[in-house]
């Protein structure tokens, strides 16, 4: 149980009103429980009045009380009970929620700790001197298999390494928090081991009907085999207007097996299309990606590896850029 | 390994298409409205048929709860409550069926709510999972759209799905505390009787079932129980997703049959033991409150729930936290311990106080600044809270530390040796005893 009181009275403000969009989806929320019942609401609606302005106000908290006609301490209850609600201010640009259980704990949270206790403040739920970040640790954020990670508003990055979340803190203090791609931070898709999947790596989906046992999913070579990427119907024309630009093989080309997701027979296709330095890569633009993905059947792992960011790392500071960015050496 | 063609969230990592054109092509949505024409008995036979156990720790048989429902309604409304508030700490399986295949859930909810007599289903996520949140909530709209739900749905049975969410209270997990969640309360825990089942949700039957249970029904009906009650020991019968996290190479999560060793689902699934099978110190097999477990009991034990209770453990949801000889044990329970002191709700006593009063004993052992007759007195009071609170989170604050005296004894003895030792070459002065 945790003792939390409200913010004090010189950083309230005087009044809270939900913005328009807010008002209308509050209206439809309502709505969702049976008449008589819109006390049910109120999480729903503390947490939209905590995005819009950042932490959960005494305004904010009678506001609600007054729309859902309760009692201002039954809302006030609920405030202090959910560890969610922020009831004094955070940082504006970003507020870093470090959980910290054992899971994470075994894999390294300690040490994301102490980067923000360095770069943020030394205690919890204080902002830096400008106001702009703050820090906590939270309890499990349900994402153990990708520990450690931080929650900032509503996004996880997951898999951290200490220089990696020093890279995120800073880009969200510079307003760039967007920049940073949410999700893993390593070599892996979402919940799946390192690497490859082990499982689900048939190609085609069960196919329906047939009960009351399914048939037999024919099951294809994993997506980066070779063969996989000959099978591949449709292939994009090469003439075709979003193909990326070609270049003359320079005299001394990148080194483009560096980026995580390109081996040595990926590499031999980009240089047949005439790519052969980062540069080029980092400036693809969407359009240019699908055509190269499909092109290349390669089924979205250039967005999921981030070949553009990891490419743009390379081209501008080499390995060691890559290392300050990602954390680790390039393979 | 399970193949393929056995799995049921055949997109857990959300490779492939995750719309309802997608879902339907790898075969679901598929004959909703047959299974439904089969009439409520027949679910629930086949259901109580297959052996399912529910997937949220407990392991109370899936379709002998959706049983307990009135069979007729007195008049007051069905409730299909769906416990999204995945919070055990080793545990994050609903959040991938959640966000990458959510139509198994949604499709759940239906035939779970036919064969209840419920017309409303509340999915209650955690406050933290927002994306998740968004995901499954598209998902949702698209069913609408695709006249799959609401009122006189392709289904034949009227059916709404609203999402609802908590804000980071982990107590909001347990069935009663959920529903006074949903009502717009402080969760905290409803004494039973009255079970849910007859007083729930606004005073109404309700039953509460857990993500994975009932994403797996559809699945189940269709392919036949007796397909899924193949797979397993008898009694722990099924298909499973599993978590693995801490000292192993590849954490992640997966889908696996029961009652393989855990041996075999690390070496398969997560590239074996940091550092190798002998570097294995410990084991949380099924989410922060289960018993810790030896390495050496661990290594060949059978992940199930039969296999758990074997080890003197329990298989909770499957998470399995992993720790290697580097781990501090002490501090990674007392780390658990202060995870509990901070959910309780304060609502009964022995767990209130208890748990802080647990903790802190705990953190004096991490440096070993403790008495050893005080390990003794540390096991007692686990047991003076557990089974003396209203739901089951002192019973889980308990056992975690219940284990590690069973289990780690002698490092706790170890660590105050240590510290006496030191406090003693360092010419401090020794505290009287009393």
């Amino acid at each position: 149980m945790s003792v939390r009181r409200l913010a004090d009275d010189n950083v309230q403000p005087q009044s809270f009103a939900f913005n328009e969009a807010n008002s209308a989806w509050a209206a439809e929320t309502i709505k969702k429980y049976p008449a008589g019942r819109q006390q049910s609401a109120v999480i729903p609606l503390l947490m939209r009045a905590q995005e819009q302005d950042g932490w959960v106000t005494r305004a904010a908290i009678e506001k609600i009380a007054d729309m859902l006609e309760m009692p201002y301490i039954r809302v006030l209850e609920v405030a202090t009970f959910y560890t969610q609600f922020q009831i004094k201010p955070v940082g504006t640009r970003a507020h870093v929620q470090v959980c910290g259980t054992t899971p994470c704990m075994l894999r390294g949270a300690e040490d994301l700790i102490a980067v923000c206790k360095k770069k943020i403040h030394h205690d919890p739920l204080h902002t830096n001197e400008s106001g702009t970040l703050s820090w906590e640790e939270v309890e499990c954020q349900g994402a153990c298999v990708n520990a450690p990670m931080v929650v900032i508003f509503k996004d996880t990055y997951e898999d951290l390494t200490p220089t990696q979340l020093e890279y995120i803190i800073d880009r969200f203090e510079a307003g760039k928090g967007g920049d940073v791609t949410p999700g893993p931070q390593i070599d892996r898709v979402y919940s799946a081991p390192a690497g490859a999947p082990v499982t689900l790596t048939s190609d085609t989906p069960a196919p329906k009907a047939a009960k009351p046992v399914e048939a037999v999913a024919p099951v294809a070579p994993a997506a980066e085999a070779p063969a996989a990427a000959a099978k591949a119907d449709a292939k994009p024309s090469l003439d075709d207007p979003n193909r990326p630009a070609a270049v003359e093989k320079p005299a001394t080309p990148d080194d483009l097996k560096m980026i995580s997701g390109v081996g040595p027979v990926m590499e031999t296709k980009l240089h047949d299309l005439g790519i052969y330095t980062f540069a080029q890569i980092a400036k693809w633009t969407e359009k240019e990606i699908a055509w190269v993905d499909g092109y290349l059947a390669f089924r979205g792992r250039i967005v999921r590896d981030d070949w553009i960011k990891q490419a743009d790392a390379l081209a501008r500071g080499g390995e060691e850029e890559y290392v300050r960015v990602f954390g680790k050496k390039p393979r | 390994m399970l193949k393929d063609e056995d799995r049921i969230f055949t997109n857990l990592y959300g490779l492939k298409d995750k719309s309802l054109k997608g879902a339907m092509s790898r075969g679901h949505w598929d004959g909703t409205k047959q299974i439904i024409e089969k009439g409520r008995d027949w679910i629930i036979e086949e259901m109580k048929a297959s052996g399912l156990r529910g997937r949220g720790g407990a392991g109370f048989p899936t379709g002998l709860k959706w049983s307990f429902m009135p069979k007729q309604s007195d008049g007051r409304p069905h409730y299909l409550v769906v416990n999204a508030d995945e919070s055990e700490p080793g545990t994050c399986k609903d959040r991938d069926i959640m966000r990458h295949d959510p139509h198994t859930l949604i499709e759940g909810c239906v035939i779970a709510g036919f064969a209840m007599g419920a017309n409303t289903a509340y999915i209650y996520l955690r406050g933290e999972y927002m994306r998740e949140r968004e995901a499954l909530q598209a998902a949702v709209d698209e069913c609408y759209d695709a006249g799959l739900l609401g009122k006189n749905n392709k289904n034949g049975w009227d059916f709404d799905v609203y999402l609802h969410h908590g804000a980071g209270a982990y107590i909001c997990g347990e069935e009663t505390a959920l529903l006074e969640s949903l009502e717009g309360k402080k969760g905290q825990p409803r004494l039973k009787p009255p079970f849910p089942a007859n007083m729930g949700l606004y005073g109404c039957p309700t039953t509460v079932n857990n993500v994975e249970s009932i994403a797996v029904a559809p699945t189940i009906l269709r392919r036949g129980a007796s397909w899924f009650s193949s797979i397993g020991r008898a009694n722990n019968v099924g298909t499973k997703l599993f978590m693995v996290s801490g000292h192993v190479n590849k954490p992640c999560t997966f889908e696996e049959a029961m009652g393989l060793s855990f041996r075999e689902i690390i070496e398969t699934h997560c590239g074996g033991i940091r550092g190798g099978w002998d570097n294995l110190l410990a084991v949380i097999p099924g989410g922060a409150s289960c018993p810790v477990v030896k390495g050496e009991d661990m290594k060949d034990a059978i992940m199930d729930f039969d296999g758990m209770r074997e080890v003197k453990s329990s298989f909770g949801t499957g998470g399995m936290i992993v720790m290697d000889k580097s781990t501090d044990i002490i501090k990674a329970i007392w780390r658990i311990a202060a995870f509990f002191k901070h959910e309780s709700c304060g609502q009964c006593t022995p767990c209130r106080e208890g748990t802080g009063w647990m903790m802190r004993v705990l953190e004096r052992m991490v440096k070993g600044n403790a008495q050893k007759r005080e390990i003794d007195m540390l096991f007692e009071v686990s047991k003076q809270i557990e089974g003396h609170t209203i739901c089951a989170l002192g019973d889980a604050a308990a056992w975690p530390i219940q284990g590690l005296i069973r289990n780690f004894r002698p490092e706790i003895e170890k660590r105050i040796d240590q510290y006496t030792a030191n406090a003693m070459a360092h010419g401090a002065v020794l505290e009287a005893a009393e």
